[in-house]
């Protein structure tokens, strides 16, 4: 497959530079990346299609973070049973993580590796950016 | 498998005087007596190193990687030995006479009690605070260009101005500062924690009692502890005056030389415990129902002067308390059970290859998050 082979290449193409979004605390302290396109990919890629993935990983964060009936209920539950539950149960937000993680591979392979671009999901960084690495412009395809 | 001078590869079926793949070089490592000719050129090593071998801080790893403490834990054994000595005596001594002269439901109920305890303390003490891992070079570097493009030109001999950001939290402008150790601009609320070495997320205090800084992830626990502690220390002075009093009772109101001296020194403990523990409950219920830190409140940092208000605080003290004990609970991110795979070769380099596992494409650790 195209997408897969263009992924091979990068373990073998040359780091041109990293960018990392930051996060925007503006709504407080809940996890969220900044949507501000970075100058450095303007000759990449799409202006929407990188705000679609921010906000995307955004809305799935808010998910894992969102005070509600759920959260309050796994919280109580767990206490009950002196967290012990949690050896045998995954907690919601490890599930919305793995999601993520899901998502950002799938981005990847489709949409951002042809390009010569890369993410790193943000839990390998500790939460605090989006790193994206940006491979030399080969010119594997046409340009 | 072996034939004499051969070697038979499962892998291609064939039989062979060396071969490289994997399968058979596992083989020979597997087999001790292995008097084959290849032995000689390629033997490979695996050495599996641990993320948390590496991580920079003050923190002590045990349980290869699973556990999370601070280095000094002496005043935590002390919190261990005295919780742990009293129940014993407790049990040993109390109960029986409890369960027999009054309801044999009060020594259950005490263990029911101490077990929460000891549950609570060990998950305050073993997990990790919510430390934020340090930037890799390269995070650091673009931050440090960002810096210098935010501030223009320093003219030489001037001092450079404070590393801080402002960023806006519900109308409130809220300064991040520049941590030189870690090299990132702290988040809200995470502090750097000297005794650790550490940034922790949300940070409250470092805890000689638990061992380890009170953060994000364990704050829940931590006031779980207090609350239960406080609970445990109540019941077990209240069943003690019983014991005695009881005890008087039926023997004649002897009481000063019928007081065994376990009790005695149960209600010692007790009586001091009791204020410092009951104390710290009603303050940390406090901070909890507006939604504030150790560190912030010690600070002063939403003290209403200025009309400075907290951000963060959602205005009601039952949503606040609901977040901070019931709200989500948040993974680790520091991956201390990561593999970094390390093969260091002896004489034949070729099959060699290191490859860590901070490669972004590599799924292969299976991230743990439970403590």
């Amino acid at each position: 497959m195209a997408e897969t082979h263009s992924l091979q290449d990068l373990r073998q193409a040359a780091v041109a530079s990293k960018v990392f979004v930051q996060r925007d605390y503006t709504s407080g302290t809940i996890c969220k990346f900044q949507t501000k396109f970075p100058a450095e990919l303007e000759s990449r890629i799409d202006k929407q299609q990188f705000e679609e993935t921010i906000q995307t990983l955004n809305n799935l964060y808010a998910d894992a973070e969102k005070l509600g009936g759920r959260s309050y209920l796994e919280g109580c539950l767990a206490c009950l049973t002196a967290y012990t539950i949690f050896l045998c149960m995954e907690t919601h937000y490890e599930k919305v993580l793995k999601k993520i993680a899901k998502y950002i591979q799938e981005q990847n392979e489709k949409i951002y590796a042809p390009l010569g671009l890369l993410l790193t999901d943000p839990i390998e960084r500790g939460l605090r950016v989006v790193e994206i690495t940006i491979f030399e412009d080969r010119s594997i395809g046409s340009r | 498998m072996q034939y004499k001078g051969f070697l038979f590869c499962a892998r291609s079926k064939e039989i062979k005087y060396s071969c490289s793949c994997q399968w058979c070089i596992y083989n020979q490592i597997k087999q001790s007596a292995c008097t084959f000719a290849a032995m000689s050129a390629v033997m490979i090593t695996r050495k599996v190193t641990r993320k948390w071998e590496k991580l920079p801080g003050k923190n002590t790893f045990c349980c290869d990687g699973r556990v999370m403490m601070a280095r000094q834990k002496g005043v935590f054994y002390l919190t261990l030995f005295l919780i742990i000595g009293t129940c014993s005596l407790f049990f040993a001594f109390e109960c029986p006479y409890l369960a027999v002269h009054l309801s044999p439901a009060i020594p259950v109920f005490a263990v029911l009690l101490f077990v929460f305890v000891m549950a609570m303390l060990l998950r305050t003490s073993f997990s990790d605070p919510g430390v934020l891992p340090r930037a890799l070079p390269e995070e650091a570097n673009f931050i440090e260009m960002e810096i210098e493009a935010a501030n223009g030109n320093v003219l030489a001999g001037q001092r450079p101005p404070p590393r801080i950001k402002n960023v806006q939290i519900n109308n409130q402008i809220v300064k991040l500062k520049y941590c030189y150790t870690c090299k990132i601009f702290r988040p809200p609320r995470a502090s750097h924690c000297s005794i650790c070495d550490n940034c922790v997320d949300r940070f409250d205090h470092h805890c000689p009692w638990v061992g380890n800084c009170v953060g994000k992830r364990n704050y829940r626990y931590f006031y779980l502890f207090t609350l239960s502690l406080s609970l445990l220390t109540i019941y077990i002075f209240a069943f003690d005056i019983v014991h005695v009093v009881l005890r008087s009772v039926d023997s004649g109101f002897h009481v000063v030389s019928l007081t065994p001296h376990c009790t005695v020194l149960e209600v010692l403990v007790c009586f001091f415990t009791l204020w410092s523990v009951v104390g710290l409950t009603g303050f940390h219920t406090y901070l909890i129902s507006l939604n504030q830190t150790t560190n912030e409140d010690i600070k002063g940092s939403w003290s209403g002067k200025n009309r400075v208000q907290n951000p963060y605080s959602h205005k009601n003290i039952i949503e606040n308390c609901c977040e901070v004990l019931c709200g989500p609970t948040y993974p680790s991110v520091l991956d201390r059970r990561g593999v970094m795979l390390e093969d260091s070769t002896s004489p034949n380099p070729s099959d060699a290859s290191t490859h860590k596992s901070s490669n972004p494409v590599s799924q292969t650790t299976v991230r743990q998050h439970f403590l």
